[in-house]
């Protein structure tokens, strides 16, 4: 006895005291009472009845999806204005910007931005999207919603860390935003808040006294938020699956929030103590990132000799995965979508799989490609070179693997499939610039230029966001109940589509020419005649950036109005649309569902049609076999 | 592949249980019969069992991260001033490996009187009890140790050493109150007579883990610092 497994009773009908045997009998009955409630009512938690519990505080994982939804759509819409503000600011410098002398008087006197508070603006909105766009919306928005009915459960195992996860989100998601009502503005260090600045305080610049705090504050919620959330991912996957729900039977959207939850665990571990050390060297005195006989302003700093590539280290090996659990979440839904699309199998859904694994592996080997200019040894830039090189076999075979299987496949074109089309165009375009920087030599000179923002905005930014896209396109009529507008969608697509090229590959043009990121003008230098063509990604981007408000009209109108959504309007096979349109409380109706296909069987011959869901028993033929 | 029908593992009512029924074919694959629960015995939801490696996990990567500061700090300049450790740590250290062991008795009175409830077995709650005050008094020398350091004049910002000691001590003492919390809850469900055997496993995983780490940590220390 007490190994597991080998229980005797139910639970554990134990008495603090000797008890006698009658009263043992007693426990006995109440404890298998109990438990028959709880395995009937599976998952720890009733429906709830009031308002605050079924909409604000829920247990629900259908509900915690939907609020993460809106949170990362309020945080892109903050991030888009600013990048607007910004991009204003770099096409005409001297511009004034209505009204945003109320945002901050010192930082934008009259409407003009100061360089310092064009740092602060590029600092949020690289923060803002990181974190709790590109990071909430694939994983954990479209996680949290459809993880747990696509391998048959009735919810996460642990609903109330889930509500906290995402209650702990917002609330750093409030903090964050605090900063700018808040002493001189938030922090200017860019989101990957480089030691020293980061360390010495007030005398650095605006925002980086209380900014930084509040940054930092900000970031370790966040990184409890994620831990919370990635430890309910992997065990609803390992744990909650459904009778004859595989591993190799997971539809690849749930292997793919698995191996970014198992990256997310690991990341955000890491931050976590990295912004608990930058807050101690704020308020206790420490000097665990400032060197000794630092002078900023003319002022020596009265730290001693910390590492400010310590923090880069800390930081990069957070930060690196960190753009994998932005991408692979996408990778998984793009794929997801894709199949629906084509009707057929992907070449190999396997190799996918282990490709995504691939990259979360590799993902922590290559982290100090961010540092080769950082004063490194440069032999380990040449041991983190490597695997970056190497790192591209994996997405490569991603990408090969998706366009094969196009060839030849009967594509149903929509707004979900055209994102997803739009994914791999960006994923390979933004890609392939990956390659140049991945070489020591090559980095040197475009290191801290436009090129590396292009190529981040590209294969991170962008192609993240068209993930996201695609999947709000395939998957709101089984979150809200009702269809979107598909003409718009495919407005909004084109429109978005050409718009980031148009902004974006023109950052690849600045960069070769030298145009150094983080500056926040250049009248009077080298880079005054690339001045027109920032004035014209300008214009792109505010065309596009409007665009967006197409697929904001469209989410809001559908959502109240749309046309009732039916079952299954894809004809897809996986467990999300074998149950009703919103799924029920419990997701299954009360049923347990039984899985006895593997997740894409398209190109079939039933009595559906040319697919088989996951949960019939139909015995069918591939087109294949009759062959 | 003549047919993509793949069936699902046949229910075996006779074999041996995993942790739990939740999982229904998860990662502990254990399908109980429809209606023919008692041929299941224990019904403990297992992703209680998968968390605790997680956060385990978790931690172990959080204290890595502050491992390899602690290395690349001291590397990184000559300021680094050696001080002994306050010798109440070793105490302390002898305290939290008692507590695992208490803790061990605990849980193997709980297996003896689950498997003969006629047993007569004494009550596991007195050692649970016992647990709990050693846990309690490993954090009660923790303290002590600060204050000893602080009489000796080393603060927290006195020295990158003493801020490495304070910040790996406190950080580990806030998971070891985590800890006592867990003990409290495994108390309070024992004596509501519903504790679950995974309850009290992860319970015990994570108690002896802090022992292991703190050991861990008292290594790191006394040969860094």
């Amino acid at each position: 006895m007490g190994q597991e497994g080998t229980g005797t009773t139910v639970a554990l009908p134990i008495r603090v005291l000797r008890v006698s045997i009658a009263e043992w009998e007693h426990f006995f009955e109440v404890s298998i009472k109990m438990h028959d409630m709880s395995a009937h009512a599976a998952q720890h938690h009733a429906p709830p009845t009031s308002f605050l519990r079924k909409h604000v505080f829920s247990l629900d994982h259908k509900v915690i999806g939907k609020q993460y939804y809106a949170l990362a759509l309020l945080a892109a819409l903050c991030g888009m204005v600013l990048s607007w503000l910004m991009r204003i600011h770099l096409g005409w410098t001297n511009a004034a910007i209505p009204g945003l002398q109320l945002l901050s008087k010192t930082g934008a006197p009259g409407g003009v931005m100061t360089p310092e508070y064009y740092l602060q603006l590029m600092t949020m909105h690289g923060t803002i999207m990181v974190f709790f766009v590109l990071t909430t919306a694939p994983f954990a928005a479209f996680g949290n919603f459809f993880l747990p009915i696509q391998v048959g459960a009735e919810d996460m195992p642990f609903p109330r860390f889930n509500m906290m996860s995402f209650w702990v989100t917002f609330l750093a998601f409030v903090v964050l935003m605090s900063s700018f009502f808040i002493g001189d503005g938030p922090t200017l260090g860019g989101w990957t808040q480089y030691a020293p600045l980061n360390s010495v305080g007030a005398v650095g610049g605006p925002g980086e006294g209380m900014g930084v705090i509040l940054w930092m504050i900000s970031i370790a919620l966040f990184c409890i938020g994620q831990l919370l959330g990635s430890l309910n991912f992997i065990t609803t996957t390992l744990d909650l699956r459904v009778k004859g729900m595989s591993l190799m039977r997971l539809p690849l959207t749930a292997w793919a929030w698995f191996i970014t939850s198992c990256m997310g665990l690991t990341a955000f571990a890491v931050l976590m103590p990295a912004c608990i050390l930058v807050i101690l060297d704020h308020v206790a005195g420490t000097s665990f990132f400032v060197a000794s006989n630092l002078v900023i302003n003319d002022q020596l700093q009265p730290h001693s000799g910390g590492s400010t590539l310590l923090w880069q280290h800390l930081f990069w090996f957070f930060g690196h995965p960190e753009v994998y659990i932005a991408i692979v979440p996408g990778i998984g839904i793009v794929s997801h979508i894709l199949i629906t699309s084509m009707r057929k199998q992907m070449l190999s859904q396997r190799v996918l799989i282990y490709c995504m694994g691939a990259l979360a592996v590799l993902s922590y080997m290559v982290y100090g490609h961010h540092m080769f200019v950082s004063g490194m040894n440069p032999f380990s830039a040449l041991a983190f070179s490597f695997p970056t090189l190497v790192i591209t076999i994996p997405a490569t075979i991603v990408v090969l693997i998706w366009v094969f299987s196009l060839y030849g496949s009967n594509f149903r074109i929509n707004s979900a499939s055209l994102f997803a089309l739009g994914f791999i165009s960006m994923f390979v375009s933004g890609g392939v610039s990956g390659f140049f920087l991945a070489q020591p030599s090559i980095d040197i000179m475009l290191h801290g230029t436009y090129f590396v923002v292009g190529h981040f905005h590209m294969v991170m930014g962008v192609a993240a966001m068209f993930g996201i896209f695609a999947g709000t396109y395939f998957w709101f009529p089984k979150m809200a109940g009702r269809m979107m507008n598909e003409t718009l969608g495919k407005i909004h697509f084109w429109l978005s589509f050409v718009g980031t090229y148009c902004i974006f590959m023109p950052f690849h043009y600045l960069g070769m020419a030298g145009n150094i990121r983080r500056y926040s003008s250049f009248p009077d230098d080298y880079m005054q005649s690339l001045i027109p063509v920032h004035q014209y990604i300008t214009v792109a981007a505010l065309i596009t950036g409007a665009a967006q408000l197409i697929f904001l009209y469209n989410l809001i109108h559908s959502r109240f109005w749309g046309k009732p959504a039916p079952d299954n309007p894809w004809e897809a096979t996986s467990l999300e649309w074998s149950t009703a349109t919103p799924p029920p409380f419990d997701n299954f109706g009360g049923k347990h569902p039984v899985v006895y296909h593997d997740p894409y069987q398209y190109g079939v011959r039933s009595s559906v049609g040319d697919y088989v869901m996951q949960t019939s028993p139909e015995q069918v033929q591939t087109e294949h076999d009759e062959k | 592949m003549a047919s993509t029908v793949q069936e699902p593992p046949p229910i075996d009512p006779h074999r041996e249980p995993g942790r739990g029924q939740a999982g229904n074919g998860g990662w502990r694959n254990l399908v109980p019969p429809d209606n023919n629960r008692q041929a299941v015995l224990d019904y403990s939801p297992p992703p209680t069992s998968t968390a605790i490696w997680v956060v385990l996990f978790a931690i172990t990567m959080m204290f890595a991260a502050f491992t390899s500061a602690l290395f690349v700090r001291k590397g990184s300049s000559l300021d680094w001033q050696s001080f002994t450790l306050p010798p109440i740590l070793y105490f302390n250290t002898l305290v939290l490996l008692a507590s695992s062991i208490t803790l061990e008795v605990a849980r193997r009175r709980i297996a003896a009187l689950r498997g003969d409830l006629n047993s007569q077995v004494n009550g596991p709650a007195v050692w649970l009890y016992i647990t709990l005050f050693l846990g309690l008094l490993f954090v009660a020398g923790q303290y002590v140790a600060w204050l000893q350091l602080r009489g000796r004049g080393l603060y927290l910002a006195t020295n990158p050493s003493s801020s490495f000691f304070y910040v790996l001590t406190v950080t580990h003492a806030l998971h070891v109150l985590g800890g006592l919390g867990g003990l409290v809850y495994v108390l309070h469900k024992l004596s509501k007579s519903i504790l679950r055997q995974n309850q009290l496993d992860a319970t015990a995983r994570y108690w002896h883990f802090m022992g292991g780490l703190w050991v861990y940590l008292l290594l790191l220390l006394w040969s860094k610092l």
